[in-house]
């Protein structure tokens, strides 16, 4: 009985958590196993092949395509600056000619006598993976990357935006139900991820930037404050790589609803420590879900022991869950039965609903669908 | 088992939101429906496991019916006494919709051609990588690791053209070893539709690395484009191939006593069916939470397109933003806030399972599905034309227009619309799915209205494979449920002009005679089963389908809603612009339709 329900969103005290920090090429690995690493060391790097950048050399010179290999000056192979002249057209009677620079620095990669275009390749770009989190090498993958070890708490978010930041957690609101507001984000925020409670405000999320506010770790936004923020509309869950200058995690959902207590209280306890979030979501088959990881400290590592894998997920009288749907959307509440007939909403819909206790006492019914249980 | 011993089915789709479990049983000498039972699927943490999903689904039907069917998470196979089952079969679509990278030379032409294939193949373009995008090589390769899509399209050149810069693509994607999303033993599929040229050049790089495909060029020479080849990989990949690899899926596959079918797939089946035994022509979707799609049988032409961008949850943000918050707001009977209409657009899209609890909350809802499902049939002309194999001519100057040829679907000519999947089964009053299809599909003259009674046009697709009877009593008796006829003129006239003047020969032998103002609906009751003659003559703008003004005759089909005469214009259909004047012509129509109880 009771196993339909939703999936919840982990909240929890302290787990091991395993981190993969993977190459985007094959290259080198920086550390070995067992190593104690911090959240800023770098941990593998490679060198990745330069930008190439494509000329279309005839336009340029106003030349036929057949025409280009006897205006090019720079050969494959050479090396050029930015600025050095590539090619120059024979002009008429050796006037008035025409010539092409080169925009960068970097190689002569192909000279095309078919499509009249010149390849340039710029010089390599080296590229560093930071281990991410503090915590201890426990695998490495051969030439592409490591897994990271440690113990944490842990929290998922529902949804986010931007990548991974590291930063000292400021708990700036004063309950769970408090708003962030833009007077309230001082120029002492900078480099740090900032929590609010309920809900964050379009000029406050500007300021943040404007401080230099890593991250945002809050209960909700207005989506249409996220579309303005974005300058376009998320269509599907699909995030992680917005480039905001911060990263931001919700942790119930769009519109002013207070963050769960005991998500607030969790990171009330760590408030100043620092935390490794990242605000990557897909909401897909095969979800992920926004991370906030907060190292433990002080911690032995033979001490570290296998969080055990809950395997009782499913909807028991007593176990805290969030609805996630109108009316009290939002609201944390304790399950005190699940009738097995179906019952009739306001909607009309008929479906099997789970009976709720709010915290003020009172009784009322949800669809099963519309809650889901808060994981430890 | 042989065929004749089987008296209990149980039979499962796992759709991209829930799962659903029906039971069937021989009752005397026909199958029947039992009970149905839903739960979440469940591909997200912690149980990462599309067979949970089932388990939960079928302890449901457990419940409700008071038998056992499973013993722990082993179903109990042949039926014992009371308990168990006989057979287990499976429909799926657990992987949710196709979301994929599309990669060319240049963004304006080879990239922009694998962008409208892909587009074309129903599939959402999660980013378009092109040599000139602006992008260093190692931002496309993070890029595509963290998109992770469910496949890649790539193109690039024209036959016989240069090879360099689409192995330069090659080599990115090379680089990347892209990962499907859905475990690791797999290959993420990779087709490429560039220079025939390069194919050696391009599989030498990525064949051992991805799962490659090679068709016809996207692009063969400059000024033609050939998307056909590529749109069938890609529903071909799809089907076989992403689906597959939903977490549990190869669990699944042991536990079905046939092979499990894609839930598209197996409602084409049934659509099918229908249209070769009644001899008619038909359109049908299947809207759900990732996808819609649709299916059409015209001129004996079988079609369909999945559009995985146009869905109720998942994809529902998408739905919203590519009608326009406007187009979804002029079906709602009241006024709503924006900011907070946003905000549940949202939060559906993050938690997909959920269902309205409020009435507003399930008006809203539905105005999204006639969104999904006008756009979805906008998809499906478009394709319905290219799957007839016209190669589709496209010039240098219209590169950038959208222009569609005459499509196979003609609305006028459709027989019966067919409805399936949550929003239209589920509605709470049959009258809702009838409107909503109405107002999506616009059908023209004389249409037929049905919608899929609980959704279980999957699993009966998979189940007339192996036991037609079944299949076919079940449809029968509890699938289709009958909503009634639409009868709508093409055409303008001035509000509240006379446009249309009727007489039906009720079953009983009564005649209702009467006439019609334009810009109305008005419904008569005509029960399941029944038939009436219509005999109607339309003002001299409107057309019933024989030509302006013209007198028709023709058959109504009865059904839970009746006959609903709807009067207010097609080619252009037209909602007042003025928000008080819809508002209040979308009240009056609601309440004649008896869709909400304020209306």
């Amino acid at each position: 009985m009771g196993q339909a329900y939703v999936p919840g969103l982990k909240v929890s005290e302290r787990q091991i958590v395993h981190k993969e920090r993977v190459l985007p090429l094959k290259g080198e690995i920086k550390v070995k196993i067992g190593d104690k690493v911090k959240a800023s060391d770098v941990v593998a790097a490679t060198n990745l092949p330069g930008n190439v950048e494509l000329i279309n050399v005839v336009n340029k010179l106003a030349i036929t395509p057949a025409e280009l290999g006897s205006c090019m000056l720079a050969r494959e192979g050479d090396i050029i600056s930015k600025g050095q002249m590539l090619a120059q057209s024979k002009g008429f009677f050796g006037y008035f000619k025409s010539s092409c620079q080169s925009p960068v620095s970097g190689t002569v990669e192909n000279i095309s006598s078919i499509t009249g275009q010149v390849v340039l390749r710029e010089p390599p770009i080296p590229v560093e993976v930071h281990a991410y989190v503090d915590g201890i090498v426990e695998e490495i993958h051969k030439d592409v990357g490591v897994t990271i070890k440690l113990q944490a708490a842990f929290v998922q978010g529902v949804f986010g935006i931007g990548g991974e930041v590291v930063g000292e957690i400021s708990m700036i609101s004063r309950g769970l139900e408090d708003e962030i507001v833009a007077r309230e984000i001082l120029p002492e925020h900078a480099g740090k991820i900032i929590v609010g409670g309920s809900f964050i405000v379009a000029d406050a999320l500007k300021k943040a930037v404007d401080t230099g506010v890593k991250g945002i770790i809050v209960g909700g936004i207005d989506a249409k404050d996220l579309r303005d923020f974005l300058g376009y509309d998320i269509g599907v869950a699909i995030t992680g790589s917005e480039e905001m200058g911060l990263t931001m995690i919700l942790t119930e959902g769009f519109g002013k609803i207070n963050m769960a207590k005991k998500t607030y209280d969790l990171l009330s306890k760590h408030n100043g420590k620092q935390a490794s979030i990242n605000g990557a979501t897909q909401i897909r088959a095969g979800v992920i879900r926004p991370e906030i990881i907060i190292p433990l400290k002080n911690i032995e590592e033979d001490k570290i022991k296998e969080a055990e894998i809950r395997k009782d997920v499913g909807l028991t009288p007593g176990k805290l869950v969030r609805i996630i749907r109108e009316p009290d959307f939002g609201a944390v509440v304790k399950v005190k039965s699940l009738p097995v007939t179906l019952m009739k909403l306001e909607s009309e819909t008929m479906v099997r609903v789970v009976e709720v206790e709010h915290p003020d006492g009172s009784v009322r019914v949800v669809p099963r669908a519309n809650i889901e249980i808060i994981e430890s | 088992m042989k065929k004749e011993d089987i008296r209990t089915i149980v039979a499962t789709d796992c759709g991209s939101t829930t799962t659903k479990a029906i039971l069937i049983e021989q009752q005397g000498e026909e199958f029947r429906l039992i009970a149905r039972g839903e739960a979440p699927t469940t591909v997200e943490a912690p149980v990462e496991d599309v067979t949970k999903g089932v388990f939960n689904a079928i302890n449901e039907l457990e419940e409700i019916v008071g038998r056992k069917f499973t013993d722990g998470d082993t179903l109990l196979k042949p039926k014992k006494g009371s308990d168990g089952f006989d057979i287990y079969i499976s429909t799926s679509s657990a992987g949710g919709g196709l979301q994929m990278m599309v990669a060319g030379v240049v963004k304006a032409m080879s990239a922009e051609s694998a962008a409208r294939a892909a587009l074309g193949a129903g599939a959402i373009v999660m980013d378009t990588i092109a040599s000139n995008d602006g992008r260093l090589p190692h931002q496309k390769i993070e890029r595509i690791r963290k998109l992770r899509p469910d496949m890649i399209l790539f193109s690039g050149g024209i036959d016989g053209g240069t090879t360099k810069h689409v192995v330069e693509i090659a080599q990115i994607l090379a680089a990347a070893d892209p990962k499907p999303r859905f475990g690791i033993t797999f290959q993420l599929p990779v087709i490429y539709a560039g220079n025939k040229d390069a194919r050696e050049l391009v599989k030498e790089l990525i064949s051992k690395k991805v799962a490659l495909t090679v068709t016809d060029n996207l692009r063969p020479v400059l000024e033609r484009e050939n998307l056909l080849p590529a749109r069938h990989l890609i529903h071909d990949q799809f089907l076989e191939h992403v689906m597959q690899q939903a977490p549990g899926y190869k669990q699944l596959m042991a536990m079905t006593d046939y092979e499990i079918e894609p839930t598209p797939g197996a409602v084409g089946t049934i659509m099918q069916r229908i249209a070769r035994e009644k001899k008619i022509q038909i359109l049908g979707v299947d809207i759900g939470g990732a996808t819609t799609d649709v299916f059409s049988v015209f001129q004996g032409i079988y079609n369909r397109t999945v559009s995985a961008n146009f869905g109720m949850s998942y994809s529902i943000s998408n739905t919203v933003s590519e009608a326009g918050l406007d187009n979804v707001m002029r079906w709602i009977p009241f006024d709503m806030n924006e900011k907070d209409l946003m905000n549940r657009v949202k939060n559906k899209m993050i938690r997909p399972t959920s269902i309205p609890q409020l009435m507003e909350e399930l008006i809203f809802e539905q105005a999204v599905a006639r969104e999904a499902l006008r756009l979805s049939l906008i998809q499906h002309k478009e394709m319905a034309v290219s799957l007839k194999g016209v190669q589709k001519e496209r010039t240098m100057s219209d590169i950038f227009s959208q222009s569609s040829d005459s499509s196979l679907v003609n609305m006028t000519t459709l027989n019966m619309i067919i409805g399936s999947g949550g929003v239209l089964s589920h509605s709470p009053r049959r009258h809702q799915a009838a409107i909503m299809m109405i107002d999506a599909f616009l059908p023209e003259g004389v249409t037929q209205l049905t919608v899929d009674s609980i959704f279980m046009m999957p699993q009966l697709g998979v189940l007339t494979n192996f036991h037609p009877e079944a299949a076919a009593q079940v449809f029968e008796k509890d699938c289709l449920i009958y909503l009634g006829t639409c009868v709508a003129p093409i055409g303008a006239e001035k509000d509240g002009k006379k446009c249309l003047e009727f007489k039906i020969s009720m079953p009983d032998g009564k005649v209702i005679q009467d006439e019609l103002t334009f810009g109305d609906i008005r419904v008569y009751p005509l029960g399941v089963g029944q038939v009436a003659k219509l005999y109607a003559k339309p003002a001299k703008n409107l057309d019933l389908g024989a030509g302006p003004g013209i007198s028709i005759e023709d058959t109504l089909y009865g059904g839970v809603v009746g006959i609903i005469f709807d009067t207010r214009g097609r080619r252009p259909f037209k909602l007042p612009e003025n928000k008080s004047e819809r508002v209040a012509k979308m009240q009056r129509w609601l309440s004649s339709m008896n869709a909400y109880p304020n209306y």
